[in-house]
């Protein structure tokens, strides 16, 4: 499988992603050049994290009109996976690809930390090798990580069980002392009403590996191979 | 020329003189302002290079020393190691954020410059006591500064240190490391070499910011500083993130002849190093160079501290091939000049010539000086101090849990979650450890980084204070599973030119340097920060040890924190009758006086070596170093990282406030697995270190007894009063 990892000036997540998709599932990856047009035929699309463009003026909000998010936007819409973490997650609620905003943390502050979330959804191409309501480890590291959508919204993607992760304590209950930025219905990602396109907070490329102090992050990307290889490859 | 013009720009009588005699001439004031920016103490050492002479900066697997943007070590496979420790102490005095910022920026520009790529970022900081406002403001304000600008680069801020001091009050200390990681040969130099050679200004325009802060950095604060304000520049990440990104690139495609961060004193500071070094001259037509605004004059252009630029000397004929990479990043570089044979600084506007002074006149003909040492006179007082007569204080319980919520004791939380200490999938060890370590991608190994430095003990007494700060760098790295390899200093001091300063900063460096010997880890670079003083008081003698150290196999890796019910814990070292410089005193009897420890280097390598022996035999579980607190505070907290308690009997025959909170270095805790403790005793008889079996793993209370005392503490209320310490003051 072919993962394509786009650059934006500022991204600094994407040599971790080629990483773990390179060393860990031995599967292909390639960067993608924000000022290219090119996809170079991946299958799976990743919008890493980091400051694309400073993140100035709002996290993602410059990034959206790159070149390459033409071909993205055109690509999701095919059903083309695609994979926001973090700054990716800002840039695809800005792209008008996934619903609601993201704020700053309720805190004000940047927080780096491991975060329990609940996986709310499991046939999903992100979360097929979770089970129904597992309680995954994944770190966050940003300052603007609050989610919120309007009541219509929220209530929308309750409804269609476009939630997939939510922060949540050790017995997997969704209590507001678990929610580390104060992200409505504590909320660490959602996917769009397709399916395809998955954004999330947690950093889930930053624990694929024991050394690194967990592996639930792998699932995540273990989940995507499975799915590809399940149909959408064929 | 008028004398306060030249007054102006920090030089002396003497050294204006100096100036004259050199030139043959009168200097023109554009001239003058490059020697007072270049001649200030930041820029040229003026008053502690002959001290700083004496450290060690050699060894087989140090690839560059000290006089480059950082120092380089060897660690195997190809691979080197850049880092270096620098101040931005007076900008961050003034304004927090960006001074703090554009201090984590200026480290790793050091770092890429030599063709390393930042991998981890650490920071060591003294504020006033948490207690005032002024003192919150600061602290919050550096914290975001270093998040800001660490977190968008994308370099992960792995560890710190945060001391809280009445001395530090209006004189806040930011010092910040940077590491980088490069193959062999890689490694890019701050030298213009070849004349013809083009010379290129990168990086964002020159605007007025930062004008005269090299000079600005060499006085002492006063009521007159907050005008300062403009003399601290704004960082932008975003921009040293693309930079950062095409000097990389550019520096692979080997046409680079030489680099240089523009920091201090910018343009001229980075144009004439690299000239002198290189023992050419350089020409530059500042009309040439982008600005931010318009009318800037030549003075300004030459001394603005504007961050995020670099100056670079580029093979000739390959201009384009470089253009080509900084325009893909979106850079702009200019072609300002270029190298000249002629030894000469040759600064034109158009057509016109606004200063001229050869290179190393800039540089090595700098004077120097030998200020007068003498002993301060509060020293004979305070270590002359009777600790005898101390009451015993007999609630030990009690003082244990005020020493864990001290600041300066209690966790860092608050600072490092505000830091992403993960990018990069590479922190194996994360803050709050003695060291953290980061793993090296390809590698089954990993460096061990660490940065610390008591004060008090430099205080009262500076030679055993320098000493002292080297031993425990080491040792934190010992502890973490590393060898220790080499060292970055940054020594904050206040005004040289005052002996009893003088006095401080000559022996605390001749401590260092002694250490360093013993324990084989040469100084590979780093900096000076001198005039810490307010209103005529100056800081505590700060000396900061930043220190690198080799992780072989990534199975030695170790942390802090107790391991599994019924392992058995064992002190390494002795523990004396020391409470002099304590924690303790001056926590508890708000006394800072007595004797700093004493430390007998020969047995602290015995330590570490036997330390790093049973961590390297898969032997010891954890290992954590004794240090503010003593021995009780270390066990806390070796109880506190692995949420579990421990049972042990402290039998020594002196005085239970000493076994407990005394200070003697060279010890080292560390956990065995319960069924190897025949083989690790019998492993301690052959290394001949002293030890103690201490006790036992297990429970949810620490359970210390002595002889006729014992302490019992909750862990639950140690984890309270660590963990929320800071938050809570800072919510005051």
């Amino acid at each position: 499988m072919k993962f394509g990892i786009v650059v934006f000036p500022g991204s600094n997540c994407e040599a971790d992603c080629d990483y773990l998709v390179d060393k860990i599932l031995q599967e292909q990856a390639t960067y993608l050049w924000h000022a290219d047009k090119d996809l170079k035929g991946v299958d799976c699309i990743i919008l890493p994290g980091g400051y694309s463009y400073g993140n100035y003026l709002r996290a993602g909000s410059i990034a959206r009109y790159a070149p390459i998010m033409e071909e993205v936007m055109a690509f999701a819409e095919k059903g083309g996976l695609v994979l926001g973490i973090c700054n990716g997650f800002q840039i695809l609620t800005e792209a008008g690809l996934l619903p609601g905003a993201i704020i700053k943390n309720r805190s004000l502050r940047f927080q780096c930390e491991n975060t329990l979330l609940r996986v709310e959804q499991t046939n999903t191409p992100f979360t097929n090798a979770c089970t129904q309501h597992e309680v995954v480890k994944i770190p966050i590291a940003h300052e603007e990580g609050a989610y919120v959508a309007d009541k219509e919204t929220l209530e929308r993607l309750e409804k269609e069980g476009r939630i997939v992760f939510r922060y949540c304590n050790e017995q997997s209950e969704i209590t507001p002392e678990a929610n580390p930025n104060g992200s409505l219905n504590n909320i660490a990602g959602i996917m769009n009403v397709q399916g395809n396109v998955l954004g999330m907070m947690p950093h889930p490329e930053r624990c694929a590996e024991a050394i690194l102090g967990g592996v639930d992050g792998e699932k995540i990307f273990r989940s995507i191979l499975a799915w590809w290889q399940g149909g959408a490859g064929r | 020329m008028k004398e306060d013009f030249w007054r102006e720009t920090g030089l002396s009588e003497s050294e204006y003189e100096l100036i004259k005699e050199i030139l043959q001439r009168e200097p023109n004031e554009v001239e003058l302002g490059i020697f007072g920016a270049m001649w200030s103490e930041h820029c040229s050492y003026k008053h502690s290079r002959n001290v700083l002479k004496q450290f060690p900066t050699s060894a087989p697997w140090v690839l560059q020393g000290p006089g480059e943007n950082a120092g380089v070590i060897d660690i195997g496979d190809g691979q080197a190691v850049a880092f270096k420790l620098e101040s931005h102490n007076h900008p961050s005095a003034i304004e927090p954020y960006q001074g703090a910022a554009t201090g984590v920026g200026g480290i790793m520009r050091d770092i890429f410059t030599m063709g390393a790529r930042p991998i981890a970022s650490l920071n060591s900081l003294r504020f006033g006591s948490l207690k005032s406002k002024k003192t919150r403001y600061l602290f919050r304000g550096v914290v975001s500064g270093i998040a800001g600008y660490g977190n968008c680069l994308g370099v992960p801020t792995v560890a710190g240190e945060v001391y809280f001091h009445p001395s530090y009050e209006d004189n806040c200390l930011v010092n910040a490391m940077g590491i980088g990681l490069m193959n062999h040969e890689d490694l890019a130099k701050g030298l213009a070499h070849g004349p013809g050679n083009p010379v290129f200004i990168v990086g964002a325009r020159t605007g007025r910011d930062g004008i005269n802060g090299a000079s600005f950095a060499s006085e002492e604060l006063n009521d007159a500083t907050k005008e300062k304000r403009p003399a601290v520049q704004a960082g932008d990440p975003f921009m040293e993130k693309l930079l950062m990104e095409a000097c990389l690139e550019v520096i692979k495609t080997g046409f680079v002849v030489g680099m240089q961060d523009m920091g201090a004193a910018g343009i001229i500071s980075s144009s004439c190093e690299m000239a002198a070094r290189a023992g050419t001259g350089m020409e530059m037509d500042l009309a040439k160079a982008p600005r931010r605004e318009e009318g800037m004059n030549a003075y300004e252009m030459l001394l603005s501290e504007s961050q995020e630029r670099m100056l670079l000397v580029v093979q000739k004929g390959k201009e384009q091939a470089v253009q080509d990479i900084f325009a893909k990043w979106d850079i702009e570089a200019t072609l300002v000049g270029q190298v000249t044979s002629d030894g000469l600084m040759t600064f034109r506007e158009g057509e016109e010539i606004v200063a001229q002074v050869p290179a190393k006149a800039l540089t090595e003909m700098c004077p120097r000086y030998d200020p007068e040492a003498k002993e301060p006179e509060y020293l004979a007082q305070a270590q002359g101090y009777d600790l005898a007569t101390l009451p015993e204080m007999e609630d030990y319980g009690k003082i244990l849990l005020t020493l864990l919520a001290t600041p300066t004791i209690a966790s860092k939380e608050w600072v490092y979650r505000q830091f992403d200490y993960m990018a990069g999938t590479n922190t194996v060890v994360g803050p709050g450890s003695d060291a953290a370590v980061i793993r090296l991608k390809g590698y089954n190994k990993g460096i061990a980084v660490t940065v610390d430095g008591n004060s008090r003990y430099v205080y009262l007494d500076p030679y055993r204070g320098g000493q002292i700060a080297v031993a425990e760098a080491a040792r934190n790295i010992v502890c973490a599973g590393g060898r220790p390899l080499a060292i970055t200093d940054c020594l904050n001091f206040g005004n040289p030119e005052k002996p009893e300063i003088f006095w401080q900063l000559k022996e605390a460096v001749a401590g260092m340097s002694e250490a360093c010997h013993e324990l084989e880890t040469p100084v590979v670079g780093g900096n000076v920060s001198l005039y810490n003083e307010t209103k005529g008081e100056a800081i505590y003698p700060t000396p900061v040890v930043g220190a690198v150290g080799l992780v072989e196999d990534l199975a030695h890796v170790t942390t802090l924190g107790f391991k599994q019910e019924d392992d058995i814990i064992i002190l390494l070292g002795l523990t004396k009758d020391e409470l002099g410089a304590s924690s303790y005193l001056s926590v508890i009897h708000g006394l800072e006086a007595g004797k700093s420890p004493e430390i007998n280097l020969e047995l602290e390598k015995q330590v570490q070596q036997a330390t790093l022996e049973l961590i390297k035999k898969g032997l010891a579980l954890s290992a954590h170093d004794c240090s503010e607190g003593g021995l009780a505070v270390a066990l806390a907290e070796c109880c506190i990282a692995g949420k579990i308690g421990a049972e042990v009997a402290l039998t020594d025959n002196i005085r239970p406030s000493s076994i407990l909170f005394g200070e003697t270095q060279s010890r080292i805790v560390i956990s065995i697995n319960k069924s190897k403790i025949d083989l690790v005793l019998q492993e301690l008889k052959k290394l001949q270190v002293p030890y103690k079996v201490l006790g036992s793993v297990g429970g949810n209370t620490l359970n210390i007894a002595g002889s006729g005392w014992k302490v019992n503490v909750e862990l639950a209320e140690m984890v309270e009063k660590y963990q929320e310490a800071i938050a809570c003051l800072m919510k005051g």
